[in-house]
């Protein structure tokens, strides 16, 4: 397998406590193994409480680059929240780029508040749809809960970008590097959350069968 | 995960490290034996990983009480002839300079690295100060790692370096570079079997007076000639580039990106320097001789920048006249102006392109408009507290009975999580913040001025771990003195902004084995100033007593006691609540969507087309605060269903920190 182009600058945006931290490590991770570099920019600490945040990951070969991707530059963004999706695709995409996004949103405080309304879902998927070449979205959370905990929509949404084939690392480096990351029932459920992220992708169904 | 890259002996292998890590691993790789830390972000990993291979590796770990006191630790360790580490962040190193002004006159034996991790933009920081001034007004020599590599082998060298020159030895780290992550080829470890035994030799001596301050000098000059002579001294760029960019830390790898991105590699060549003070004087000569401009690329304050220039002028018979671009002259700066903020690859490209004059279009100019449009205004998401956390029902009730008592109250506050308290998820509560336990002594400076006529309540915050780092010179002033105010322990358990890290109330130490318990109770008992205990989620309860507590005046200790919600049994094992709709009278009850909108919880939200309030169950954390608190009695919070009877006594139970509740 080759990447598309090097460095391929992927970023997952999201709301802290989505986890980011541990998505981003994972993809690095199994990009590492399958024989890439990788370097992963992130913030984490009180930005995590309930704030937007950010992971720049940037696999490539050869010459090292910096952890952060350039404004404008940016070829997947993975959207673990569509208003995120699109905040950060309007600062670091370009035409080409492509989106995976959960459909679920998380109000910020301001909606809560009622200072400000959240865009419509249908108006934030027309937007994304107009910035990129190619978008997916998945109900990442429902999935997640159905594999047994909402926390787990990391993972969905991890397979899901596995099973896009967007990048060039193969299904089985992703199974082995969650296998060897976790122990006991939290092993099982990122499994299963990979799966059914990768199921939904693939187009294979999003049952645990 | 990848701690577990940290201690694998393979030496060869290639694995993916935060920078964090990079820098316990080549810790690891240097023998050491005695490491120490206060938990500040983002520097609190490092600690954490050594604590987590300690065992193995046959080394000391502690979580300090403060970072004087680490600092004061490690520099016992190396006076012993072991080497030590000690890390911290930049606050943290203000905690500790008087010390570390004091031993690079005394200098040092077993070699001491202090690890600094700067926050530059203060992602998860109230400042973004720049350590290297500190470094440099205490004399100690400070490296500046550009990546993970770096970070490793930096580390490795430091303490080499340190034992060369009797002095500590400083590593600058940023953000960008600790709480990121990439690959690393490991080296050897050291076993423990080849490490001196500690002790202090009859020669021994280590006394800081004035003459010290001569040999402090010698052993500068011999820094000096090691920052010109180490392999972190890089050039990338043709033979006798016109325009240099120098720059240390990420900033290299931002340069060399801006450079490729931009096409100007025939003419810019990119200077990195591996000790940013005292500064490699030779080196840089030599590659200034033959420029003619220079554009400095660092992190915060144009340290090197004013350092070179000031080379530059004491040498100008030896160069050609040079022109600067950087801070000093604004051609580098973020969107906040020079100085300000952090520098990332997108500084370091326009900086490149307004000097350079080449053009840089990432994208057409005319991209998200349309996106924008169908779009509408996008809402900014503000930090807040996590849903279910004590703070914000803490602060709640704190300004509830601040509006009771009618006397225009202040609540004072300091450095942790519970700073968003001057924010809006904190109801706008905190009237200070500055440095740890800062809101205690400026209470106990308010709390005097009755004699001139000040007549407002205070209350001063501060977080458990806070409480003992920085509370107890000014409780103890406080009550010598005569100063009244109440001060509210936040006491959730643990360090929770940094990452659940233990202190001295919780029971367990960094090794996570079974620790003294000093209890706040116990502190205030000894300090002789009454104590009462209350939980934050009764919100009711907490506002009377908050209530009652200031109008008895003198000093006071109210503890808030209740987990951090983040260490509650996750999800499947906790309570539940729910909105009955049949309650929920919505936009028609006159409640203004009290839970939502005034209490600002992210696990309930406004369901417009229902016209009702809904619990977010991905998000809830069953706290029940906004039950207690909503005017309709519309909210309910249930037990999990299914539990057996034990794990729903500890779901019951799961507030009280287990070496609290005895």
């Amino acid at each position: 397998m080759e990447l598309a182009k090097s460095p391929l600058n992927l970023i997952i945006a999201g709301v802290g406590g989505q986890g980011n931290v541990l998505a981003s490590e994972l993809l690095a991770t199994a990009a590492t193994e399958a024989g890439y570099r990788a370097v992963v920019g992130e913030t984490f600490g009180v930005s995590q409480r309930g704030g937007a945040v950010m992971s720049h990951v940037r696999v490539f070969t050869g010459d090292a680059v910096g952890p952060l991707v350039p404004r404008g530059q940016a070829d997947i963004v993975v959207g673990f929240e569509p208003l995120e999706a699109l905040r950060v695709l309007l600062d670091y995409g370009h035409p080409g780029a492509r989106a995976l996004v959960n459909r679920r949103p998380s109000y910020p405080l301001a909606v809560l508040h009622g200072e400000a309304p959240y865009p419509p879902p249908e108006s934030l998927a027309a937007a994304i749809r107009e910035i990129t070449s190619e978008t997916r979205d998945f109900p990442a959370t429902d999935l997640a809960e159905q594999a047994g905990n909402y926390l787990a929509q990391n993972l969905v949404m991890l397979g899901a970008l596995a099973g896009t084939g967007w990048i060039a690392i193969p299904v089985g480096t992703f199974r082995s590097v969650i296998a060897a990351g976790f122990a006991g029932e939290a092993r099982d459920l990122n499994q299963r959350a990979f799966a059914l992220g990768l199921a939904a992708a693939t187009g294979e169904g999003y049952s645990l069968r | 995960m990848s701690a577990h890259g940290v201690g694998l002996d393979r030496p060869g292998q290639l694995v993916l490290l935060s920078g964090n890590e990079a820098i316990a691993r080549g810790a690891l790789e240097a023998g050491v034996a005695y490491a120490a830390s206060y938990p500040g972000s983002p520097s609190a990993e490092v600690l954490g990983t050594l604590a987590h291979w300690a065992k193995r590796f046959n080394l000391y770990a502690e979580w300090s009480t403060n970072e004087k006191v680490a600092l004061e630790g490690a520099a016992a360790a190396s006076f012993a002839g072991l080497r030590a580490i000690m890390v911290t962040k930049p606050d943290g190193l203000n905690v500790a300079f008087d010390f570390l002004t004091s031993l690079s006159y005394s200098g040092t034996r077993g070699g001491l690295v202090i690890v600094v991790a700067d926050d530059p933009a203060g992602h998860s920081s109230t400042k973004e100060e720049d350590s290297r001034g500190l470094f440099k007004l205490a004399e100690v020599p400070v490296l500046e790692p550009s990546d993970f590599q770096e970070a490793k082998e930096m580390t490795r060298w430091a303490f080499a370096l340190s034992e060369e020159l009797g002095l500590p030895v400083g590593i600058r780290s940023v953000t960008r570079l600790s709480h990121a992550r990439g690959n690393v080829t490991l080296g050897p470890l050291t076993g423990p079997g080849g490490r001196p035994r500690p002790a202090f030799r009859p020669t021994d001596r280590y006394i800081t007076l004035p003459p010290a301050h001569a040999v402090l000098h010698r052993r500068l000059a011999a820094a000096a000639r090691a920052a010109d002579q180490n392999e972190f001294n890089r050039y990338r760029g043709p033979e006798g580039a016109a325009l240099l960019v120098v720059t240390a830390g990420p900033g290299f790898r931002y340069a060399q990106e801006a450079v490729r991105l931009l096409g100007v590699e025939r003419w810019v060549g990119v200077v990195k320097l591996g000790m940013s003070w005292p500064l490699p004087e030779e080196f840089l000569i030599g590659h200034l001789r033959r420029a003619r401009e220079v554009l400095f690329l660092e992190e915060v304050d144009p340290f090197l920048e004013e350092g070179i220039r000031g080379l530059v002028a004491q040498r100008a018979a030896e160069l050609k006249p040079l022109r600067f671009y950087g801070k000093r002259s604004g051609e580098v700066s973020g969107p906040l102006g020079p100085g300000v903020g952090e520098l990332n690859v997108d500084v370091a490209i326009a900086a490149l392109a307004r000097v350079t004059g080449v053009a840089y279009r990432p994208r057409p100019q005319s991209y998200g408009e349309e996106a924008r449009r169908l779009a509408g205004e996008l809402p900014e998401r503000d930090v807040a507290f996590c849903a279910g956390c004590p703070h914000r029902a803490s602060f709640w009730a704190l300004k509830a009975a601040l509006e009771l008592d009618g006397r225009r109250g202040v609540i004072l506050g300091d450095i942790g999580c519970y700073s968003l308290g001057a924010m809006r998820t904190g109801h706008y509560a905190l009237r200070t913040l500055h440095a740890m336990g800062s809101g205690v002594g400026l209470a106990s400076g308010l709390g005097k001025l009755s004699r001139f006529g000040f007549d407002q309540p205070l209350v001063a915050v501060v977080g458990d771990s806070t409480f003992y780092h920085a509370t107890f010179a000014a409780l103890l002033n406080a009550r010598y003195n005569g100063a009244r105010f109440l001060l509210v322990v936040l006491d959730n358990g643990t360090t929770a902004m940094t990452g659940h890290q233990p202190h001295p109330g919780t029971g367990r130490d960094a090794l996570g084995e079974a620790a003294e318990v000093t209890s706040v109770e116990a502190v205030a008992a000894a300090l002789g100033i009454p104590v009462q205990v209350c939980d934050p989620y009764d919100v009711p309860l907490t506002t009377e007593t908050v209530f009652e507590l200031l109008q008895e005046g003198g000093i006071k200790i109210l503890i808030l006691r209740r987990a951090c919600a983040l260490l509650a049994p996750r999800m499947m094992a906790r309570p539940r609540a729910r909105v009955l709709p049949e309650r929920c009278l919505g936009d028609r009850c006159g409640c203004n969507r009290f839970c939502s909108r005034a209490y600002g919880c992210p696990g309930i939200y406004w369901d417009a087309p229902a016209g009702t309030a809904r619990v977010d169950q991905a998000v809830c954390a069953g706290c029940g605060v906004c039950a207690d608190l909503c005017p309709g009695r519309a909210i309910v919070v249930e037990a999990p269903e299914n539990l057996a009877p034990e794990v729903l006594e500890e779901v019951r139970q799961w507030s009280l920190p287990r070496a609290l509740s005895t």
